[in-house]
């Protein structure tokens, strides 16, 4: 009997779990706001089904209802991918060494 | 391009931000780690556009959504004040969850495009899976604008409890599944349409119990629903990066909720299920005669300081909503200039988010390796000759480790009360979040300085 590919998929899922399980915690507590927006910005990437349901317009007329969803979807995400990704830059850039000579 | 080629494309893009996450295990890399992240989203998103190879219709709306979404994101994100932070992660989430229902309301009116069968004839599997995540991410949306409401101070952050809250949202968490199953078996959608429905409403009711401090877990429960949402809605799409970013996300988000609980010593249901610090105060608040208080002014405060030779600070919710970081600072300064040797203490709970207080820190350029997290700095108390509590209260309250009968026993704190002396900058001598009286207040050591945080670390900085 042949796999099904959902099989494939759930264990990508469950082992990137357990990839984040250890990658976060060795995440230094005093990076864990920049954690939480870079992991809002990465799960934006949830803008590549709005993508292919914004295009998906062809055989309907662009703005078809579908369609109408994906773009809303675009705009939020995109909101989300650059707010998300800059202000995790922008804290990021703050996070400095002691001067060692004053 | 072949859906293998996009596929292995996905699925680099899942491998890089793996690796931005795995860059912030230390600030020297979390730079590059945010760059890889960057890159990991540019390659989705070309990739799909290849993917779909299709550019005669949609194209140029797509593109007009997404530059006039990403100046709005970039402009909020170069505008945002960092004690707003907080509030701008929880509208963060809400915009993912909502762009989740959105997907999923798309591929369930238009299964052809992506392969998931015609209307009203769509895979089962897909059709759970695009119900769950679109479930979920109803929720997030609809619990982070109430968390966000919260932090912003739009609504109240003290708990909204009534009598079988937790009945109702029980009964809406099957009610979903039944729905779900329904909608399975009928390929109806109007069952489609009740799922987000109740999801928006559970949302809505799963945060408005719980209280104002408790929101650096509600924050961290919603990172982790956003993520379960774009896991969800992976499987639909069978796209791998969506699922490796969804699973990270998640397991992100629940790894803090965790941390965070055990930062108060409470267990995650506890939480969860709020109203917590609305009924406890009275017990505590009764019965008391009124102690004496030391309280004193800035030019004690510097004096204290300027004779000691080394100064823990204590910095919480209230230095951030005095915006005092800068002129903590400046304070701090001061004292290095006097050689005296200054270093901070955060516990993990201190703020409204996880990290919080290290950000304001970092703001106000405060060197990272002067921060200590609560393991690494609680035995130095001892040895220091003054605590500076700024805006924190419940994270220093000893009954914690006296008190079996108090709330927040059990809770780790911080052990400013084994300094030479502790001053504490507080507006009143009121109880915290968790509505127990603070005895460090009473003590013989310790000092109140009544005043606005700001003002009060100004004033000192001007008599040092």
């Amino acid at each position: 009997m042949e796999i099904d590919p959902f099989i494939f998929r759930l264990s990508i899922f469950i082992l990137s779990i357990f990839i984040g399980y250890y990658v976060v915690w060795s995440v230094t507590p005093s990076l864990h706001t920049p954690l939480m927006s870079v992991t809002n910005a990465i799960s934006s990437v949830i803008i590549v089904g709005a993508i292919i349901a914004g295009l998906s317009g062809a055989s309907q007329g662009i703005f078809n209802t579908s369609s109408i969803f994906g773009f809303f979807a675009i705009f939020l995400a995109a909101i989300n991918i650059f707010g998300g990704f800059l202000v995790t830059q922008r804290m990021l850039q703050m996070y400095k060494k002691k001067k060692k000579n004053k | 391009m072949t859906a293998n080629l996009s596929a292995v494309f996905y699925l680099i893009s899942g491998v890089l931000f793996i690796l931005a996450l795995r860059g912030l295990s230390s600030p020297e890399t979390s730079r590059r780690g945010n760059f890889l992240g960057i890159l990991g989203m540019i390659i989705a998103i070309t990739v799909t556009f290849l993917h779909v190879g299709d550019f005669s219709s949609g194209f140029i709306y797509v593109l007009i959504f997404l530059l006039v979404g990403g100046l709005i994101g970039a402009f909020i994100a170069y505008k945002i004040p960092m004690t707003a932070m907080p509030e701008l992660v929880a509208a963060f989430h809400s915009l993912v969850g909502l762009a989740a229902v959105f997907v999923a309301i798309s591929a369930f009116l238009n299964p052809e495009v992506f392969d998931l069968g015609s209307p009203g004839n769509i895979k089962i599997g897909s059709l759970i899976e695009m119900s769950i995540g679109a479930a979920i991410g109803a929720i997030t949306f609809s619990g982070s604008i109430i968390a966000f409401l919260k932090l912003r101070g739009i609504m109240s952050g003290s708990p909204i409890t009534f009598k079988g809250q937790h009945y109702i949202n029980l009964v809406l968490s099957l009610s979903i599944i039944v729905l779900i199953f329904y909608l399975c078996k009928t390929q109806s959608d109007i069952f489609f349409w009740r799922v987000i429905a109740i999801s928006f409403l559970l949302g809505f009711l799963l945060i408005i119990p719980i209280g104002g401090a408790d929101m650096p877990v509600v924050i961290s429960m919603l990172n982790s629903y956003s993520g379960w949402a774009a896991a969800g809605i992976g499987f639909t799409l069978e796209n791998s990066a969506l699922i490796i970013t969804g699973a990270l996300v998640g397991s992100s988000g629940a790894i803090l909720s965790y941390i965070m609980c055990k930062g108060m010593n409470r267990s995650f249901f506890n939480v969860i299920l709020g109203g917590f610090g609305a009924t406890e105060e009275t017990s505590s608040a009764k019965g008391k005669e009124k102690k004496p208080v030391k309280s004193g002014n800035a030019e004690d405060a510097a004096f204290l300081m300027k004779n000691a030779s080394s100064v823990i600070i204590v910095p919480g919710y209230g230095m951030a909503v005095a915006q005092a970081q800068h002129a903590l600072r400046e304070m701090v300064d001061k004292l290095k200039k006097n050689d005296i040797k200054v270093s901070y203490a955060i516990h993990p709970v201190a703020g409204r988010m996880p990290g919080h207080m290290n950000v304001l820190l970092a703001e106000a350029n405060v060197p990272y390796d002067e921060v200590f997290e609560l393991e690494e700095i609680n035995s130095d108390f001892a040895n220091a000759d003054v605590a500076f509590v700024i805006g924190a209260n419940d994270v220093t309250n000893p009954v914690a480790k006296t008190d079996p009968q108090s709330p927040i026993y059990g809770m780790p704190i911080l052990d400013v009360e084994r300094c030479k002396s502790v001053l504490f900058v507080k507006r009143s001598l009121s109880p915290g979040y968790a509505g127990v009286d603070n005895e460090l207040f009473y003590r013989d050591n310790t000092l109140m300085l009544f005043a606005d945080a700001k003002k009060m670390t100004e004033d000192i900085t001007k008599n040092l």
